[in-house]
């Protein structure tokens, strides 16, 4: 019954009898009398799909996505490899985590909401703000709910919001949509050396802005030196300062409460997700003023019966389930089992760690492009700044041609000009590196 | 004369289980926080003597980091812990009205965790064609049970999907020169997303009140459709589990005048080879991996919100969706590109969406096949009915299918749900929707027997059977009693930091 089951769901456990007594019991022939369904849609057809024992869907699956080539990543522009601990999988698979719905019945989830509450205690210090939510789907997202919150609290009149013309297309695609709804319109700022370009932006900066919108690192790694500067010219027209960045690299960066930042966004499932395709953790943080227009959940403390201390969902009048059409946000589901992994993987590594990671991606990036720098035909990297984790290098060749004979040897980097390719070190060890360097010294002479 | 052994046997030979959760107490507070077990401050940069420099000038870099910095072991003892001071499916029945919360296979785990999955988003097509064709095939079943044309698998959760689905309409209608309109209408007791998700695309919401028998009131369907309608958003079967027999007729008015049809994909399991959405008149629709195709909920996500759409919706997909490559395809080796739709919205997500989500749907729906789909909604159908029959509360509307609504009656809803948690289940969706008074929303899924329902009916049977007390002080066996919700909402603390404050 447990192999191939050409009569039913391998997941629904019938007894014939059962089902004939329970027919029985609510007075019905045959299931089909149970369904109240006009004959003109009821469906007749088939789907066409097979029922597979779960060996052969295994097999199936795996069959599929070997035909994805096995190379090593030197990618990221906002998505990352990280190596994550065992104790990550091993732990977040125990099936009370994994098969658990939202904590709507706090006093039976009490471990789940600690363990949010902890992975929002551990936003709050990276940021230094003092309100984190306990997740939206990824970085840009995010980025398109604090729009939203910044329309929702700015008093003034203004509806544009500034951009950097580096910021990828998804992400500033994602934005568009969210504001779709609103009157905000986006617009870009120059950047210079690939990071913002502070006479340009402030030339563009007017009482009609709400919102600006800066990255550090940028999506091509670079670390961005002007961020107070960014927070002043933000504050003096009351403009909402958005941030975005990740775990990692605000374990090293400065504070983002010191530059002026209101909001902070990114992609907190650099820790806690190896390469998913694109899947993430969108990271929310903001200051207390604005806790009541926060978009998503929050889990707070409390006091049970017994005046223990306790965990609950909370300020749930800001939500879709409660306030509807007036909500804060539509969103609902969440990414809650991912930022209990990355709350698991910050903690692995523990304050030590993340500064050691952080520092290593600064330094590594840095020691690979000196490497590459040294080849006759590449720059490394093409920007005079900090770096964390990823660098642009010019090629003299046509970069999708390097890129293409970099995947025949066994390597991928991003094209992202002409002779542009980017190149990202995180999760990628010394050996592989080492390998790399002289792949890159074969394509590019 | 078993005075050795702990008395147990309280609840006597009541047929309901009874439960107790694992509670850590330790200095008088349940299981500490981490940060209650070390805090650790970490310089950066700077003189100090105990770091070795940091790679940046100390103007770009914080001064500190201070987080807990515990052993393995003693992590892997806290979460744990905090494991057993949750309720999951693998813990008993979780009758989630709307929620559909079903038994999560445990090999899609496996799948989801293969090496060849763990690939990045801004590979070359060529070296991916592993990925793209599982997204293919996806893309392909779900248009298939839904009796769809065309299937993006970008949007992260079902309101994702939701807004997809308006964001789609809003460019159909623009595209069609009818931007004029500005108005989605949402029937009253639909799920809060379906008000936020058109809110969130710039639309007036038009509610709409239900008969008397809580399906669609024709009548008002009439009264709220105008010119400035844009679409109606629909769940069939309803939040009362009703199928809305008139939904051919209610299709052909929307399109009479000029709307959309669009479908909540929440209640899909009740339909899942019986009927679908497309051959119902619906134009989009979006589907809940993580409820109607077996994905685990996570506390809370990741789902996935896949949106179908009939062919003139097509055009205006999120960006990018993957086709074959006709001219470079054969049948034995398949050849797939990602492509942007002619008129696309753009983007909904940094990247694709819950990838790894998404495999785990493949897995399952490739797993169960036609006979396996059918049998889950048959068995969903049927194990609501037998549940419904052997409960005491009252039920006031049917037929029903996958869910039905019962009624607490003079008791609070929300206090016979804290009553329940002592019996070893999970209580039902409580106080919606609202047509019906204290309501009990519930969906025991396909994935429980006929055993497990006589215990649940048990445990409803029970709570109906006590007093206010009993309710007002459940749960009484939970990891923590009863929790104060107007301190936590009063007073936020949100965050360890935040505890500090205050001690």
């Amino acid at each position: 019954m447990h192999g191939s089951h050409a009569t039913g769901s391998p997941y629904a456990p019938y007894t014939e009898e059962d089902r004939t007594a329970m027919l029985e019991t609510v007075g019905a022939e045959a299931v089909d009398e149970l369904f109240d369904i006009p004959a003109d849609v009821q469906f007749d057809g088939r789907f066409d799909i097979d029922a597979r024992t779960e060996r052969e869907t295994r097999r199936l699956v795996r069959s599929i996505l070997d035909r994805n080539d096995d190379v090593t990543e030197l990618l990221g522009r906002g998505h990352y490899g990280y190596y994550v601990p065992s104790l990550v999988d091993h732990l977040a698979d125990r099936s009370e985590f994994l098969t658990s719905y939202t904590q709507y019945q706090p006093e039976i989830s009490q471990g789940f909401l600690q363990a949010l509450f902890e992975y929002q205690s551990l936003l709050v210090e990276l940021t230094g703000l003092g309100v984190a939510n306990c997740s939206m789907y990824d970085a840009a997202t995010a980025l398109g709910e604090a729009a939203t919150l910044a329309d929702r609290v700015r008093d003034t009149t203004g509806h544009r919001v500034l951009v950097p013309e580096l910021l990828r297309e998804e992400r500033r695609s994602t934005l568009e949509n969210y504001v779709a709804g609103t009157d905000l319109a986006v617009e870009t700022y120059p950047v210079a050396d690939g990071t913002v370009d502070l006479a340009g932006l402030t030339d563009l900066v007017d009482d009609g802005v709400v919102m600006i919108y800066a990255e550090s690192p940028t999506v091509r790694g670079t670390i961005e030196e002007d961020l107070a500067a960014i927070g002043d010219l933000a504050a003096d027209t009351e403009a909402l300062f958005v941030l975005g960045s990740d775990p990692v690299a605000l374990s090293l960066l400065e504070r983002p409460v010191d530059v002026g930042a209101d909001v902070v966004v990114g992609d907190a499932s650099v820790l806690g997700l190896p390469t998913s395709y694109g899947m993430g953790l969108g990271l929310f943080a903001t200051r207390e003023d604005y806790l009541r227009q926060v978009p998503g959940r929050l889990v707070g403390a409390s006091e049970d019966a017994t005046d223990r201390r306790a965990f609950t969902l909370t300020l749930q009048t800001r939500e879709q389930h409660i306030r509807r059409e007036r909500a804060t946000s539509n969103i609902c589901t969440n990414q809650a089992w991912v930022a209990l992994r990355t709350a698991m993987h910050a903690a692995v590594l523990g304050p030590s760690g993340l500064v050691e990671l952080a520092e290593r991606d600064v330094q590594r990036a840095r020691d690979l492009a000196a490497r590459l720098d040294d080849f006759v035909g590449v720059i490394a990297s093409v920007h005079d700044r900090h770096h964390l984790r990823e660098f642009v290098a010019r090629v003299d060749r046509p970069a999708r041609a390097v890129a293409d004979d970099l995947e025949k040897r066994g390597f991928a980097v991003h094209v992202v000009g002409d002779h542009e390719i980017q190149i990202c070190i995180a999760g990628v060890c010394d050996e592989r590196i080492d390998e790399f360097v002289a792949a890159v010294e074969e394509v590019t002479r | 004369m078993s005075g050795d052994r702990p008395d147990v046997s309280d609840d006597g030979d009541a047929p309901q289980s009874r439960y107790d959760q694992a509670r850590y107490v330790e200095n008088g507070e349940y299981e500490p926080l981490l940060s209650e077990k070390d805090r650790t401050r970490v310089k950066i940069g700077g003189d100090d003597a105990d770091t070795d420099g940091s790679p940046l000038p100390d103007d770009l870099t914080r001064d500190s980091l201070e987080l807990p910095e515990l052993s393995e072991p003693e992590l892997a003892r806290h979460y744990t812990r905090l494991s057993q001071m949750i309720y999951g499916i693998d813990s008993g029945p979780y009758p989630l009205g709307s929620c559909t919360m079903k038994y999560n296979p445990k090999f899609t785990e496996d799948v989801a965790t293969l090496p060849a999955a763990a690939v990045h988003p801004d590979r070359t097509e060529a070296s991916v064609q592993g990925t793209l064709e599982l997204l293919y095939r996806l893309q392909d079943y779900l248009g298939r049970i839904g009796g769809m044309d065309a299937v993006t698998l970008q949007p992260p959760a079902g309101a994702a999907g939701e807004f997809v689905g308006i964001r789609v309409a809003a460019a159909y209608h623009e595209h069609n020169d009818e931007g004029h309109r500005d108005e989605v209408i949402v029937p009253e007791s639909a799920h809060g997303t379906n008000f936020a998700s058109a809110a969130l695309g710039g639309y007036d919401v038009v509610s709409l009140p239900s008969d008397d028998d809580g399906r669609v009131d024709l009548e008002a369907l009439e009264a709220a459709l105008s010119e400035d309608t844009a679409a109606l958003m629909l769940t069939n079967p309803n939040t009362l589990g009703l199928f809305e027999r008139d939904i051919t007729t209610i299709a052909d008015m929307v399109h009479e005048a000029g709307g959309l049809l669009y479908y909540d994909g929440a209640n899909l399991n009740a339909l899942l080879g019986r009927a679908r959405p497309g051959d119902m008149g619906f134009d989009v629709m979006h589907y809940n991996v993580h409820k109607t195709f077996a994905t685990p909920h996570g506390g809370g996500g990741p789902g996935a919100g896949p949106v179908g759409v009939v062919s003139d919706l097509a055009p205006f997909l999120p960006a990018p969706r993957v086709r074959e490559r006709a001219a470079e395809s054969t049948a034995e080796d398949p050849v797939y590109e990602r492509f942007d739709p002619e008129h696309t919205i753009g983007k909904v997500h940094g990247f694709d969406g819950n990838w790894l989500v998404l495999l785990k749907a493949f897995a399952y729906i490739a797993r169960l096949g036609d006979e396996g789909l059918a049998d889950a909604s048959a068995s969903a159908v049927l194990n609501a009915n037998y549940l419904a029959e052997r409960i005491e509360y009252d039920v006031p509307y049917g037929p029903f299918h996958h869910e039905f609504v019962a009624s607490a009656g003079e008791q609070d809803a929300a206090d016979v749900a804290k009553r329940m948690l002592d019996y070893g289940v999970h209580p039902p969706t409580t106080k919606w929707p609202e047509i019906v008074p204290e309501a009990l929303m519930t969906e025991p899924t396909e994935v429980e027997s006929k055993d497990t329902l006589d215990r649940l009916a048990a445990a409803f049977n029970a709570v109906a059977g006590e007093d206010d007390d009993a309710l007002e002080t459940a749960p009484e066996r939970t990891t923590a009693r009863r929790i104060d919700q107007t301190t936590a909402a009063r007073t936020p603390r949100l965050a360890w930091q935040a505890l500090e404050d205050d001690a």
